[in-house]
């Protein structure tokens, strides 16, 4: 691959700076590049959301982005919500409340989540599984997704659930 | 001893937190890239194939044909009949015809874009009847017995004679479509052949241990010289039983010796490409008194195998078995068809036959409801199995033959008790509509077919413990249900265990990640691991303690405890004290089969008959648009009754995902395929249910004792998947007249119902 440019953002809270095809898409350079391995290719064309990442805060599907579209942007990664010691709300709600299975939608459905969070902290079901149909899951039947959604809700406006 | 349930599942963090790895996230330094040419011609003779110049791309390291290929050049479960790379003939879309090995995707999508693969297109078969037909044309020419791959037949009493005095007979014709499985992760891995001649594989797999000699006998390996391993899987669904990448995968290592390479299939390429759900017909007939009471049924199954065989047969049998459904009939016929065509592959899919089955058995309950002018609950429970009948095929049904209590338990729900009522509260426009099906799955490979696993149990150094898990984990949950029977069995936290996943080399053998019986076989084996841990734990301990009495001895979490002394041993102790073989138990365990089988199926030599079966319940309501025929599922209420629950939750995650599959096979998916060509082979196109297109499915999991099974549970990965399909359209009958004999329902097929006057 030719090295054509060099692209400056932040990712997961820290500077990074990579040189790179400007064509490359964004998701293989966060896998290969950064291993990062959260957002994943389920389609490669934007149907399954798999591969969404935060971009300044909105939720982007990482494998119709190209890695110079990431100059400049805060990049969020599900990695960079938490960590298995340290996990953010949305994940020890999806944790908890069974709406992982196969687990390859998983991060992405985080994203999704944390994007309609941050717009509206007290969604009701209906709105999160509007914020949620742009990424496919398989496994789940999406009910105990939704169940997460909204006590992440509830545990990031600081009640109890 | 009971098991606490386990949640969150041992999986649950480090997915939800993006950590874990699949095989798609295995990326070896300097890994090659693998691919193949697909033919896109669904019948036709290669009459030239060009790879100079693809040769000649800067990057492609090898490009391989049919003649490249060592060994059998043939895959299969059962049956090998599967070119890895096509010769002469092509025979459906996805056949490959050249695979190239360059250093990155770029080279790689260069070298395939530069062979030249010249075509004669040949006279196709697109549909198992026309396939069957004198003149049609042949998908293996020179084949004893033509495009019929097999036909079987079970048969119990005289059912032609017995349909002859019923009062009533229905009859009819039903079809289930083609299904793909849009696991989320493509089917993909990585390979590299060592200088020691092992070859060594990460893929995402349902069958590691089998994937071994399916490459082996492709490609003229050693089948002790390959090993497999299997992380985690983004979804199977039966998709990833049998091989998809891997004989392609070898074949790449072999001829790129020391280099790891990586195939990952796009999502075209998996439609193109993978297996899929049978489309298949059945015609039923369904004969009772007039009463209700069922007395004969005969039954024709035909299945679309597509051109290679992969585990038809077996789907037929499975879907054979079951073709009386959860009822007591006395006298039953049943025929099942293997036909061969120019369509994508068939293959297993969650239900594995029983799907297409079930919703021909549960329409014609329909249709004797409706001319018998009963409630079809009411039928249903009439004529449910009980405990000491013989089944459809004459097998005694087992203790925990809970049909009707499934069926009881949903006809108590709201949903049903009040829908009279919310019928009549439909808005304007909207016309809604309540159904009820039943359903079985059977659990395991069947008579013949040793359905086994055998499980290793290590006590670390530290005290902690280690599960060696040989069958792979594809969603479904079992690699955390090992943990917590494990975790029950020696009184230890869930936390004390760490999963190694499938490995050929570092774990004992097991069957497949399939079939319902993950949980039941393998755990059954780790139990008995558990035992032989206990057990040595405490005659160790014993000996720490100067304690001639080793059976008083008891496990507490992280020690060995004395209650007449109070003393303990701390199990880090013990992990620090034992040799290395000593740390470790194996057990293994192979699944009680039907002691005296039924003098029928004898064709069927594996996998027949099947002796345990868990059982349900489907309720859905619907809405049809007057206006535009779109229908809305409002509402799905599953009861399974599935043996001992582990986990509530871990049961409502199976039978929602599974009613959720059903749901999509009764109202959105259609793969639109036209003369062997699918028209909808992406997810822009082929329509899976998204969040929004879903209710909140309930899921009523009735409590019950298996005896045979680890802790009290059956399997019930795949039973939930069947009760959408009919129930849905037995509710559209409901509520606009629809009589639905084909899947997925489409808003023409409901508008044109509501334009016909009410009879």
């Amino acid at each position: 691959m030719t090295e054509g440019i060099t692209v400056n953002f932040r990712l997961n809270g820290a500077p990074v700076s990579i040189a790179t095809a400007p064509g490359r898409r964004a998701l293989d350079l966060l896998r290969e590049e950064f291993g990062l391995f959260a957002a994943k290719e389920g389609c490669g064309t934007g149907e399954c959301g798999a591969c969404a990442v935060l971009v300044d805060g909105e939720a982007k599907l990482s494998c119709l982005m190209l890695a110079a579209q990431l100059e400049g942007r805060e990049v969020t990664t599900a990695e960079g919500l938490g960590t298995p010691e340290a996990p953010h709300p949305i994940q020890t709600a999806f944790a908890a409340l069974g709406a992982v299975q196969c687990g390859y939608c998983t991060p992405g459905m985080t994203i999704a989540t944390a994007a309609l969070l941050a717009k509206n902290p007290d969604p009701d079901r209906a709105a999160a599984r509007v914020a949620l149909s742009g990424n496919l899951c398989r496994c789940t039947g999406y009910v105990k997704i939704v169940d997460a959604v909204l006590a992440a809700a509830t545990a990031l406006r600081g009640e109890k659930s | 001893m009971t098991a606490s349930a386990a949640f969150p599942r041992a999986d649950a963090l480090s997915k939800a937190t993006g950590r874990e790895r699949y095989s798609a996230d295995v990326t070896p330094p300097d890994c090659l890239w693998a691919g193949v040419l697909r033919a896109n011609a669904p019948h036709a003779l290669i009459e030239s194939l060009d790879v100079d110049a693809a040769r000649a791309v800067p990057g492609v390291m090898a490009v391989l044909t049919r003649a490249d290929v060592p060994g059998t050049g043939l895959q299969g479960i059962v049956h090998k009949d599967q070119p890895v790379l096509c010769g002469r003939r092509v025979r459906h879309c996805g056949d490959p015809a050249a695979l190239a090995v360059a250093v990155s995707r770029e080279a790689l999508a260069e070298g395939l874009a530069r062979i030249r693969l010249t075509l004669s297109p040949l006279p196709g078969v697109f549909d198992p009847a026309s396939a069957l037909a004198p003149d049609a044309p042949l998908v293996h020419p020179g084949r004893e017995g033509g495009n019929l791959l097999s036909r079987g037949l079970m048969e119990k009493g005289d059912a032609p004679a017995a349909l002859a005095t019923c009062a009533v007979v229905v009859e009819d014709t039903f079809e289930t479509p083609a299904q793909d499985h849009v696991f989320l992760e493509p089917p993909n891995g990585v390979a590299r052949m060592a200088a020691s001649g092992v070859l060594d594989m990460v893929v995402s797999t349902q069958a590691p241990f089998r994937d071994r000699f399916e490459i082996a006998h492709a490609l003229g390996l050693d089948p002790r010289r390959i090993r497999i391993r299997a992380p985690y899987l983004g979804g199977g669904f039966g998709g990833k039983d049998g091989a998809t990448v891997q004989c392609l995968l070898a074949l790449a290592a072999m001829q790129v010796p020391g280099r790891w390479i990586r195939m990952a299939w796009s999502r075209e390429e998996t439609f193109l490409a993978g297996y899929k759900r049978h489309a298949a017909v059945v015609r039923l007939r369904l004969g009772a008194d007039a009463d209700g009471t069922l007395r004969a049924m005969t039954c024709r199954m035909l299945f679309d195998v597509g051109p290679y065989a992969h585990l038809s047969t077996e789907i037929m049998a499975l879907g054979m078995e079951h073709a009386a459904g959860p009822y007591r009939i006395p006298h039953t016929r049943i025929e099942g068809l293997c036909a061969y065509t120019n369509n994508p592959v068939g293959g297993a899919f969650r239900g594995f036959g029983v799907l297409q089955a079930s919703f021909a058995v549960e329409r014609a309950m329909d249709a004797l409801a409706a001319r018998l002018g009963r409630d079809p609950a009411g039928l249903r429970l009439q004529n449910a199995l009980r405990p000491g009948d013989a089944n459809g095929v004459g097998v005694t049904a087992e203790p925990g033959t809970d049909v009707a209590a499934c069926l009881e338990a949903v006809m108590a729900h709201p949903v049903w008790t009040g829908r009279q009522a919310w019928k009549k509260a439909a808005p304007p426009f909207v016309r809604r509509g309540v159904g009820v099906a039943a359903m079985q799955n059977a659990m395991g490979y069947g008579r013949g077919l040793p359905d086994h696993a055998a499980a290793k149990l290590e006590l670390t150094r530290q005290g902690t413990f280690r599960i060696y898990n040989s069958v792979p984990d594809m969603g479904q949950g079992n690699a955390s249900a090992f943990v917590t029977l494990a975790a029950t069995a020696l009184s230890q936290p869930p936390g004390s265990f760490a999963l190694v996943q499938p490995d050929t080399v570092l774990c004992p053998p097991a069957g497949s990640s399939s079939a319902s019986r993950t949980t039941y076989t393998f755990g059954n084996a780790l139990l008995g691991a558990c035992r032989a841990m206990a057990e040595k734990l405490k005659a160790r301990a014993a000996l720490v303690l100067l304690c001639d009495e080793p059976a008083r001895l008891v496990l507490a979490p992280g020690a060995v405890a004395d209650p007449a002394s109070g003393r303990t041993v701390p199990l880090a102790m013990l992990g620090g004290f034992l040799s290395r073989d000593d740390r470790i138990c194996v057990d293994q365990f192979v699944m009680p089969v039907v002691a005296t089988p039924p003098d029928t199926g004898k064709q069927f030599r594996l996998g027949f008959p099947h002796r345990f079966y868990s059982h349900g319940a489907c309720l859905c309501a619907v809405e049809a648009d007057e206006l535009t025929g779109q229908v809305r599922l409002t509402h799905c209420v599953t009861a399974v009754a599935c043996g001992r629950v582990l986990s509530q939750a871990g049961v409502e995650q199976q039978i929602q995902g599974a009613a959720a599959q059903g749901a999509g096979l009764a109202l959105f998916e259609n793969m639109a395929l036209a003369k062997g060509r699918i028209r909808a082979g992406d997810l822009g196109a082929y329509l899976i249910p998204t969040a929004l297109d879903l209710p909140d499915m309930e899921c009523l999991a009735l409590e019950d004792d298996e005896p045979s099974g680890p802790m009290g549970l059956k399997g019930m990965g795949e039973v939930g998947v069947h009760g959408p399909g009919p129930a849905v359209a037995q509710a559209l009958g409901d509520a606009v007249g629809l009589w639905v004999r084909r899947l997925p329902v489409t808003p023409g097929d409901v508008l044109r119902a509501m334009e016909e006057p009410a009879p």
